[in-house]
């Protein structure tokens, strides 16, 4: 009995003498799982567009960070060195739709999951060639202490991140719904015959929306590696956002914001109040069993479209 | 019906082959501006690989298409939606997950041009641009009678409501030439009725030229002005409706002849 308490009832008991904590620790899940809805929008955008499961979109995350802060430490200034980044992502979305998606135009998902695979291996070792395998620091001049309201611990460099994270998704999210580009890139996701058919250019396409999740997935790596310190463990971390996405639905950028959210706040909330009675680390795998019920009833997640098969 | 003699579109002498097989072997023929031209044949005859060509899904081994007075070996299906082709699809390809108004609207994707960042950001001339593009798609959906269901994703909507939509999108475009990939396969009687009014209408109110491919014969008398006939992917009759209705190539097609060597056995 008394371990049953202790699950189902204590950690209850504990927030309720301690509302400031609980909203800290709230705030502190919150934010980061803007991080989470940010790297899962990547994947969201390209799976939307192409109908690719981009495997390397965690890769692709660490490659723009670990370019960055190759070109800092090379003695670029930030702008420069900001401006390069986003040039190579830009090529790179170039290169993989010249190289990768139009050989294989046509062919089963798998097989484009598969080549994604590749993609993200060639990322890691060209990384590593390119800039070693250490961690990099990155300051890029946001402090780091945390900053107090109404006697709130709020960590800055979180809520910095959660504003440029936030700003981006409501961005895309607007551009997605309201414009003529847009909707080429939705018409495109649903039938890619039917597009070609009203004059879409399927390959311009592909290369706009690999450069748009490419600077999505530097916005991700400059907060993620600031924070963390860019590192290639930064593609682990990336890898938070399947839960996301599973929880969202594939299809739905507000399904990845609010996913992010709640993987964010949820497993903060279990490490920090049901952590001492379960034992610690609760967050490394929360947000995966989370996925897993959602897989069990609700597999299309709270905003995709749903799956109706006629037969 | 309002054919002015001028040629729209010519093929000669298209072929095209997956693999070993010959889909179409040798094809020519010309297509006049404001007809209702259909392409017939047995299953298999090499009809939908012919409007593929046409509109740049397949690309030919030989042979050429000469359209608005331009000879090209292969259009790009951009290129050819750029220069006034739409088409619609045997198995309907509408956007699943799009409203009706927003499938007829992806239409006029061509007819727009914003300037991209103003585009993105949905300010001034874009959003203009968009209500004056608006404006003709509810024309459309005025015309096809489909005002009730202008919400509705199109995945919900039955089937006979489906190819409807798939016409309005075709037409959003204003296109030249109208390519319809058996506009009536799956209907019942009333839908066939109605959408054949509607391809009349679409060809006579907007002088559209329309090229189609159907199997109820009844219809294709009925609304076409000249008639293709395609058999395991040759050309074997091409003329009006009582030409190929007498020619016996095509009665042969349709009904199966016996052929020399089953004589004796």
């Amino acid at each position: 009995m008394h371990i049953l308490y202790a699950i189902l009832i204590g950690p209850f008991v504990t927030m309720a003498r301690e509302p400031a904590f609980l909203i800290e620790v709230l705030i502190g899940g919150l934010l980061a799982g803007v991080m989470y809805s940010l790297v899962a929008l990547g994947f969201v955008l390209i799976y939307k567009a192409s109908g690719v499961f981009n495997y390397a979109q965690g890769t692709m995350v660490l490659f723009a960070a670990l370019t960055f802060v190759g070109m800092l430490e090379a003695g670029l200034p930030v702008l420069l060195s900001l401006v390069a980044v986003i040039a190579v992502m830009i090529v790179l979305a170039f290169a993989v739709e010249r190289m990768v998606l139009r050989p294989l135009v046509n062919q089963s998902e798998i097989i484009l999951f598969m080549s994604t695979l590749g993609i993200s291996y060639f990322l890691v070792g060209l990384g590593q060639i390119l800039w070693g395998g250490d961690v990099h620091p990155l300051d890029i001049g946001i402090p780091s202490g945390p900053l107090t309201v109404h006697g709130i611990l709020i960590n800055q460099l979180d809520l910095y991140a959660a504003i440029v994270a936030g700003t981006l998704v409501a961005a895309l999210a607007l551009f997605f719904q309201k414009t003529r580009v847009g909707r080429a890139l939705r018409a495109v996701a649903d039938d890619h015959q039917a597009a070609m058919s009203v004059g879409i250019p399927l390959k311009q396409i592909w290369v706009f929306i690999w450069a748009i999740a490419g600077l999505v997935a530097l916005a991700a790596g400059i907060m993620w590696g600031a924070s963390l310190g860019v590192q290639f463990s930064l593609e682990l971390v990336a890898l938070k956002a399947l839960p996301v996405l599973i929880l969202g639905g594939f299809t739905s950028i507000p399904g990845a914001i609010v996913g992010g959210l709640i993987v964010g706040a949820t497993e903060k909330l279990g490490e920090v109040f049901w952590g001492p009675v379960i034992g610690s680390g609760v967050e490394d795998w929360f947000a995966y069993i989370l996925a897993l019920i959602f897989l069990l009833f609700r597999p299309q997640g709270l905003f995709g479209e749903r799956i109706i098969q006629r037969v | 019906m309002h054919s002015n003699g001028g040629v729209l579109l010519k093929v000669e002498g298209i072929a095209l082959a997956f693999g070993g097989v010959k889909a179409l072997a040798d094809v020519s023929f010309d297509i006049r501006k404001g007809e209702v031209r259909a392409i017939i044949g047995p299953n298999g005859a090499g009809k939908s690989s012919m409007l593929n060509v046409i509109n740049g899904f397949y690309r030919p081994h030989a042979g050429s298409i000469t359209y608005k007075g331009r000879t090209v070996r292969h259009m790009r299906p951009h290129q050819a939606a750029k220069a006034g082709i739409a088409r619609t699809f045997q198995n309907i390809a509408l956007f699943k997950g799009m409203t009706t108004l927003d499938n007829i609207m992806t239409g006029r994707l061509l007819k727009m041009r914003g300037n991209f960042l103003l585009d993105a950001l949905y300010v001034g001339p874009a959003r203009r641009e968009e209500t004056a593009h608006r404006a003709v798609v509810e024309q459309i959906i005025d015309f096809l009678e489909i005002q009730a269901i202008r919400k509705v994703p199109v995945g919900r909507l039955p089937y006979g409501l489906q190819k409807r939509v798939e016409l309005g999108r075709a037409l959003a475009a204003e296109p030249d030439l109208l390519l319809l990939d058996e506009p009536m396969a799956g209907m019942n009687f009333e839908e066939k009725e109605d959408m054949s009014r509607f391809i009349l209408d679409v060809n006579e109110e907007f002088g559209t030229t329309i090229a189609l491919i159907e199997h109820d014969m009844g219809v294709v008398m009925d609304i076409s002005s000249r008639i293709v006939v395609l058999d395991y992917g040759r050309k074997i009759a091409d003329g009006t409706p009582d030409e190929v209705r007498r020619d016996q190539a095509v009665i042969d097609a349709y009904l199966g002849v016996a052929h020399d060597g089953g004589k004796g056995a």
